[in-house]
């Protein structure tokens, strides 16, 4: 018995051991999909640059790197959506990187303008409607009519503690100002067809089941449940999806993203990783395997994406979105949105 | 060195101070900044949601372990003084839930309970029905949570009351009787009292691991203590009003395991007599034993039947396409860490309720109630603690290596992000269960046996080698096994505090179930369950054997 507990504990040690001489780069990451691990494989094969990862909460990550110091060993910071890129920029974690790569590759609006932090995958918030309860000539929507009388206890949403719904919500400030953005939080209140619960999915589902008529969602989880299980088609198929504000501002859209950390201590490494992420190559792959849009313009996008069609987005910097997030929840919080 | 005197005994009284800092240190850490100025943040919570996490976590705490009191005294009583059908599958089953850790079973209860889950949906379809027009119960409420955790916590209490129970000797059952007393009134007024530190070790456990619980009230979309500790960490980023938030909960804590210790001192519980007669089980009418077995399919349905079948519907329809290639790393890095972590945790608690029992004093008092304290705070916070305290060693161990040798000296993080840091945070939580087995069964051995040994002049370390360690192995398998099982299914610290490129099966669950890819996370799911069932097999083979060897001493 013994001597299985040391052969573990020697296993267990020699996995965090790095071989001294070797390069890598340390990644942390919130961002979590198995085509990934494919990805990091095919870096490492091309640059002979080792990935190490840790995978886990955004905040959880950020606390851990601030305990670690100037000693942590991170090099890149992974995580999804700008308000939370915002955050980690705002404790600063985050050092300015140029790179000529990644100013070419990725769209201005979905960088950093320092270049604190580089979108790589695009996902938009999009509105799904029951095909059987919104007549078919509804094909145009924005989230500010969502919060009109004639969807009184028909909108799924989930809570204003998901990070998505502060976003959009902070993209609104932008546009409108906190005033009217709160009395829009306050008519979607109204609206509900249920207290918030449940994730993105579980909005669509509930469209599907008949417990409301409209969801406001990210585009993949759509996307996925068109791919996923029976179960998951057949929901689907009950509705369909709108890309929100098309005739104005465009569709409220956010990113994935990653940058370089403040004490990396395999700077070169990290830019190289980031750049490998944002390369066509790294793109799709990236993208698709969670069903994301690329950052990278005239990249191929999945079979059901392309069935979703073209839309407008809305050109706001994904910067402002971290800008505005403690205004978002605040305001939330006034509108009484669990 | 080995005299009847108290020399030797310096050597456990320290070893106990010691093996609390593992706690202490930790929660110290988070507790540090209690009496500084939270500027403002303090007032807004109490203003705004102090009272709902108060009354939520109360509200809650109380009937969890009502329900769980309820139902593991009630089924532990009928199994083992009783026989009706299904009752030997039974007596092991109950233990079950214990391998299905809360999240998991309010992933898989909500799932199946939910608008547009399975049966809902049945039910819609096969009685015409829409939406709002009938009622269902909701998960996602106080009393989904209480639900969840009250048939997930139960089995401490069952698993201990069935020992206390099995080790009751026939002749104080049989005085009852003889004087008069029906079998209700003996099983209330001496099975229960004989029973009483057992019990309240079992329900103390079921108590702190509610109130520090975050990812199945989380899920449940209930606000308690713990939600608001993280977010108020997390989110709002006020770390010294969240660490005062962990301190009013610790101090609640504090008072009931005192009052509770204050209460017990007066009493002493060792084994009643010799124990050379193993209770006799009464055979029920064919009635009363259709209703013993449902009672006690009761919590083994809602706590692992559910969930479990739930989750292994989902695995076979859909699964982790991935499982082939992870699993077998996940389930061997996931048992080692269970198993490093519980041969610690006994060895810690061995030389905490030793030296407790042969110094019962303020100091070793003191080290036991610290070394509890830790099961009762949430598992995010604990990693907060142990990060904070690891990160500042390793500074340090840093700072001086480079003034004294130059910049190439650097020697960067050794303990944080290393096997030992999260060892260290399994510890910290988990030493309680252990503490707890190792000193209930202590408190069943007579002193008589110590005072023998020191007339004989045997020293305290001979002393429980040769005569406590044998008598406590029960409970102590027993700790070892639950702190194993614990480790399994710990998710938000290994979250935080491992190693580059480890990853365990609660890891991979949350992967894949925080995006909300449950089809996918019901493989590792269901793995979890099953690296948890073989130790309560193991469990439920020691009461077994514990059973048999009482018969054959009655035989002699």
């Amino acid at each position: 018995m013994l001597k299985v507990v040391f052969a573990g504990i020697a296993l267990l040690l020699s996995l965090a051991a790095p071989a001294p001489g070797e390069e890598v780069v340390n990644v942390y990451s919130a961002r979590h999909y198995d085509t990934d691990d494919a990805l990091l494989k095919k870096f490492t094969k091309d640059t002979g640059i080792k990935v190490n990862i840790i995978e886990g909460k955004s905040d959880a990550l950020l606390a851990r790197m601030k305990q670690e110091g100037e000693l942590s060993p991170a090099d890149v910071f992974i995580t999804v959506d700008a308000g939370r890129l915002g955050k980690a920029e705002d404790q600063g974690i985050f050092q300015p990187v140029k790179s000529r790569i990644l100013e070419k590759q990725i769209p201005e609006s979905l960088r950093h303008p320092e270049g604190l932090w580089y979108g790589l995958t695009k996902r938009a918030r999009v509105i799904v409607v029951s095909n059987e309860r919104v007549p078919a000539e509804t094909t145009s929507l924005d989230y500010e009519s969502l919060a009109g009388p004639e969807w009184k206890g028909r909108v799924l949403i989930r809570s204003s503690s998901n990070i998505y719904n502060q976003s959009l919500i902070a993209s609104l400030i932008k546009a409108h100002g906190p005033e009217v953005t709160e009395k829009w939080c306050r008519g979607i209140v109204e609206n509900m067809a249920r207290t918030p619960q449940g994730g993105d999915r579980d909005q669509i589902r509930g469209v599907a089941a008949g417990e409301g008529d409209v969801a406001v969602v990210n585009h993949y989880y759509l996307a996925r449940m068109m791919d996923g299980n029976e179960a998951d088609k057949e929901a689907a198929s009950k509705v369909r999806v709108i890309f929100p504000n098309q005739k104005n501002r465009g569709t409220h859209v956010n990113v994935s993203g990653a940058g370089v950390v403040k004490t990396a201590p395999n700077r070169d490494n990290a830019i190289k990783f980031i750049e490998f992420l944002a390369s066509n190559e790294a793109q799709q792959k990236f993208a698709s395997g969670n069903q994301e849009y690329p950052v990278v313009v005239g990249i191929e996008t999945t079979p059901i994406l392309a069935g979703f069609g073209t839309y407008k987005s809305d050109a706001l910097n994904a910067a402002q979105l971290g800008a505005n997030n403690k205004e978002a929840v605040r305001i939330m919080d006034r509108a009484a949105w669990r | 060195m080995s005299q009847g005197g108290g020399g030797s005994r310096v050597p456990w009284v320290l070893g106990s101070c010691l093996a609390a800092l593992f706690v202490a240190i930790p929660v110290g850490v988070v507790l540090a900044s209690v009496f500084r100025s939270s500027d403002g943040e303090w007032s807004h919570l109490a203003q705004t949601r102090l009272g709902l996490y108060a009354s939520n976590t109360a509200i809650l705490a109380l009937s969890v372990c009502a329900l769980a009191a309820v139902f593991g005294i009630s089924t532990a009583w009928l199994v083992t003084m009783h026989r009706f059908p299904g009752r030997r599958l039974l007596s092991w089953a109950l233990l079950l839930p214990l391998a299905v850790p809360a999240y998991l079973s309010a992933y898989a209860l909500t799932d199946l309970l939910q608008f547009s889950g399975p049966l809902q949906t049945w039910m819609r379809e096969t009685f015409n029905l829409q939406a709002g027009e009938y009622w269902f119960p909701d998960m996602r409420t106080l009393g989904g949570a209480i639900t969840v955790l009250a048939f997930a916590l139960y089995p401490y209490v069952y698993f201990a009351a069935r020992i206390a129970f099995l080790e009751q000797s026939r002749s104080a059952l049989e005085a009852s009787r003889t004087l008069g007393r029906g079998p209700f009134r003996t099983f209330l007024t001496v099975a229960i009292p004989l029973a009483r530190p057992a019990l309240i070790g079992g329900l103390l456990l079921v108590l702190m691991e509610t109130v520090a619980d975050f990812g199945a009230v989380d899920y449940c979309a209930v606000d308690t203590f713990a939600t608001g500790i993280y977010r108020t960490w997390f989110g709002l980023e006020s770390q010294i009003a969240a660490s005062q938030l962990s301190a009013l909960l610790l101090s609640v804590l504090f008072l009931v395991i005192g009052v509770e210790w204050m209460l017990r001192r007066s009493n002493r519980y060792h084994r009643t007599a010799v124990r050379c007669s193993q209770p006799q089980a009464t055979r029920l009418g064919p009635v009363a034993g259709l209703l013993a077995m449902f009672l006690c399919l009761v919590p083994v349905t809602i706590g692992f039947l559910l969930p479990a079948g739930r989750l292994l519907d989902l695995a076979l329809f859909q699964g982790d396409s991935r499982a082939s290639e992870v699993l077998a790393e996940l389930v061997w890095t996931s048992a080692m860490l269970g198993i490093i972590a519980a041969v610690i945790a006994l060895i810690l608690a061995m030389v905490l309720g030793y030296a407790r029992r042969i110094r019962p004093n303020a100091l070793t008092g003191l080290a036991s109630g610290i070394s509890r304290s830790g099961y009762a705070i949430p598992g995010p916070v604990i990693a907060i603690g142990v990060l904070v305290s690891l990160g500042w060693a390793d500074h340090r161990i840093n700072d001086v290596s480079t003034s004294m040798f130059g910049d190439e000296a650097r020697t960067g993080l050794i303990f944080t992000g290393s096997i030992l840091a999260l060892i260290i945070g399994y510890q910290t939580r988990f030493l309680a269960v252990s503490l707890s087995f190792v000193e209930s069964s202590l408190l069943r051995i007579h002193r008589n046996l110590d005072d023998a040994a020191r007339t004989l002049g045997v020293g305290p370390a001979k002393a429980f080698l040769g005569i406590h360690l044998p008598l406590i192995r029960t409970g102590l398998i027993a700790g070892g096994l639950l702190v194993f099982v614990d480790v399994v299914k710990e998710l938000p610290m290994t979250l935080m505090l491992r190693p580059f490129n480890l990853d365990t099966l609660a890891v991979r669950v949350y992967q894949l179930a925080s995006d909300e890819r449950l089809e996918e996370a019901s493989t590792a799911a269901l793995a979890i369950i099953l690296v948890g069932f073989i130790p309560v097999i193991l469990l439920s083979r020691l009461i077994e054997r514990n059973r048999k060897s009482h018969q054959l001493k009655e035989l002699r």
